[in-house]
């Protein structure tokens, strides 16, 4: 289903549901400053934060940015439009985006174990890397480890920065000069900057130093113990596993010290002032709940954020209350249209009063914090044009 | 007091379709008078300690979660890798200080993150022990285990536990482990239920999730339809409206007409959209169960609304 085009008509007047004392997150305006280069999208499961992602990409290059998404699982339809059908790692330009701003969309779909295989081809010897792709254990980290697609996010986030050319000066023009970030589908927001972390903490472990070098440096004295262990894990697995370990271990060495160091430097330039956070949420308790805790930790971490946007809230361009609608609809023959279409309308107004409740008891625990609202469409968001809508109503003034 | 049909109720659907309610829910309605029900996490989110409204669920404790007003009662359980690690170790291998030395290594974490399906196998081994744990004067420690399982994305994987475990060990102890768990997942005790929204992307991959469990040799069971929009209107009756109805309320001006019937085209095409995907559904051959939205959220009396739908609609599995 397409979407109507005409956003007062998808929302109306009762659609925004900012409260006065909140400062109106104004996305037009930081899309339009031009050491703006990287916008990280994040929020809990099924806000909506692939979609948000892409249509602010699609607003920024009708604007005239030269702009590159970066997503992570995007629903079928939405892919086809973007023309990124196909998970090759590579940004690909979106047809059918106006460039007569001077702008241009590139999207490109995150593949999580290429993105690592890349990693390693790069970083060690080609002799090492075809046994590190080759061996078990690094098959399972690279694909079904739970941190392994935040970490390979980041990592990909970095190339992309990289070739913004920020540190070569304004002498030559960069393939891009706004990254739009997806983040990965998580059931808590905080996963996408914990888990690098973890991944880099586990490659770094004590296990895998002793393995490497049990008979050096400080864990010296204990190479006892190693004996140990060593005979307890073939017990337990088998001896074939112990020497998948120690080869995967082995090959494994020279990227070792470079993976928390990648993780560190990635999120030290996170803080930087071309970066910037949106938290996306819809306008229900846990998701709200989940975004303070969001805002919460990027202050903690330094890192700098926009504002929110509150997705997918409910509003009604008919001017009836509940109240009114139901004594109209108990007039008239239960199961007439009209009287249908009025019971319809009070339990769509029951829901923008809960929705607008949520939104203003949120912004009274983030006081300050910018926030814009975007009113729920009907039917998925899957053309190019479904994401202008989506653009227009996020930058919409929504006073 | 009878058996329930299947003894342990795998839960999984695509992120947001709300499969930890309808996990709940599932082991509420299975937990008639006297009947006792373990509710089991995998994914260390504590869900079941939110959804319940409970303190978070630590280590190996099976805590009541709640007791249904039909006088049985439903623990929750949250199953760690590690933990279950260590447990198995202890059960099958008397490590003593080497159990501490792989502790003091990192070895856990270092082989329930990253060992080829080791950590599935733990998690669904752990479950399988609780199905056939007994206790004294019972036959089993619990009448019905409900499985609040990883997403349809990863269920297959995650269940067909002999594959996940052939790149770690063909043969010992792991192995024969993996085997016994399959039995049980495969015999006529164990069910998978998908959870989905009359949407078209949860419907995909519900389609998908069917397809990919079919060579697994694993039952699937009902594909529970949460959050429908609730509505007078029958299918039939829906369809024999218009799609631009005109409407004409005594009390409203013409403009305030026609805004209502715009508005009210939009709730029906809305409608029609949730009852397409439900028409996807069909061809399936699963039986199909529909929950209504609650706009008020999620709490007990919310719970104890979907159990009853789930005892009426399924009654040969909940009864």
């Amino acid at each position: 289903m397409t979407l109507v085009t005409d956003p007062t008509r998808a929302g109306g007047h009762r659609a925004w549901g900012r409260p006065g004392t909140t400062p109106f997150l104004d996305v037009d305006a930081l899309l339009a400053d031009r050491d703006l280069h990287i916008v990280i999208c994040c929020g809990s499961g099924g806000v909506g934060k692939t979609s948000a992602s892409a249509a602010l990409a699609v607003r920024a290059a009708e604007q005239g940015r030269r702009v590159v998404v970066l997503t992570i699982d995007p629903a079928r339809r939405l892919a086809q439009s973007l023309g990124i059908e196909q998970l090759d790692n590579t940004p690909r330009p979106v047809a059918g985006i106006d460039t007569s701003a001077g702008g241009s969309l590139e999207a490109m779909m995150l593949d999580m174990k290429r993105t690592f295989d890349d990693v390693v081809l790069a970083h060690a010897s080609p002799e090492k890397a075809e046994q590190i792709l080759g061996n078990p254990f690094y098959q399972a980290l690279s694909t079904s480890f739970s941190g392994t697609q935040e970490y390979m996010a980041m990592e990909k986030l970095g190339q992309l920065s990289a070739e913004l050319g920020l540190d070569r000066g304004a002498g030559r023009r960069a393939r891009w000069d706004l990254i739009v970030v997806d983040t990965p589908p998580s059931r808590s927001a905080l996963d996408f900057l914990d888990a690098p972390e973890h991944l880099s903490s586990l490659l770094d472990g004590r296990l895998l130093r002793l393995l490497l070098n049990p008979s050096r440096g400080p864990l010296r004295f204990m190479s006892a113990g190693l004996a140990v262990v060593t005979s307890a894990m073939s017990r337990v697995l088998g001896a074939q596993v112990l020497t998948d370990v120690q080869t995967f271990v082995a090959a494994f060495e020279t990227l070792f010290g470079g993976f928390r160091q990648r993780a560190e430097a990635t999120l030290a330039n996170l803080a930087s002032p071309h970066t910037t956070f949106l938290v996306v949420a819809t306008p229900e308790r846990d998701a709200l709940r989940e975004a303070t805790f969001f805002v919460e930790r990027l202050a903690d971490e330094g890192l700098p954020l926009a504002g929110v946007v509150v997705n997918r809230l409910h509003g009604s361009a008919v001017a009836l209350s509940a109240e009114r609608a139901w004594a109209l609809a108990e007039d008239l023959p239960e199961d007439g249209l009209e009287a249908l279409a009025l019971r319809a309308h009070a339990t769509r107004m029951h829901l923008v009063e809960r929705n607008q409740e949520a939104v203003r008891r949120f912004c009274a625990t983030v006081p300050g914090l910018a926030l814009t609202t975007v009113p729920a469409l009907p039917g998925d968001v899957t053309a190019l044009d479904d994401l202008r809508t989506l653009g227009e109503l996020l930058a919409a003034h929504d006073g | 007091m009878p058996e329930p049909l299947h003894t342990l109720h795998v839960v999984s659907g695509k992120g947001g379709t709300g499969k930890t309610t309808v996990a709940g829910a599932l082991a509420m309605a299975l937990a008639t008078e006297g009947r006792r029900v373990l509710l089991c996490e995998v994914e260390g989110r504590q869900g079941l300690a939110e959804l319940f409204g409970v303190p978070p669920l630590e280590g190996d404790e099976e805590r009541r979660l709640v007791r249904t007003p039909e006088g049985g009662e439903v623990r929750g359980l949250s199953i760690n890798a590690r933990d279950a690690l260590m447990e198995y170790l202890a059960t099958f291998y008397r490590l003593g200080l080497a159990g501490r030395a792989l502790d003091k290594f990192g070895v856990y974490d270092f082989a329930t993150s990253i060992a080829p399906g080791l950590r599935d196998v733990l998690l669904t081994g752990k479950v399988y022990e609780a199905v056939r744990r007994r206790t004294r004067g019972r036959p089993h420690s619990y009448d019905a285990v409900v499985l609040d399982a990883p997403p349809t994305g990863r269920i297959a994987p995650f269940l067909n536990v002999h594959e996940a475990v052939a790149g770690l060990a063909r043969v010992g102890p792991i192995h024969s482990q993996a085997d016994s768990i399959m039995q049980v997942l495969r015999s006529g005790r164990t069910v998978v239920h998908l959870v989905t929204l009359l949407q078209d992307m949860p419907v995909t991959e519900t389609l998908e999730a069917v397809e990919e469990l079919g060579p697994t040799g694993i039952a699937v069971g009902a594909v529970v339809c949460n959050m429908v929009t609730p509505t007078p209107l029958t299918p039939e009756a829906l369809a024999a409206l218009p799609a631009e109805p005109r409407l004409d309320v005594p009390g409203l001006d013409d403009p305030e007409d026609a805004a209502l019937a715009a508005e009210f085209a939009d709730e029906l095409a809305a409608l029609r959209e949730e009852h397409a995907c439900y028409q996807r559904l069909v061809p399936a051959g699963r039986p199909l169960v529909e929950l209504p939205h609650d706009p008020a959220g999620i709490d007990r009396a919310s719970l104890l609304a979907l159990a009853r739908a789930l005892r009426e609609q399924l009654p040969e599995e909940v009864a």
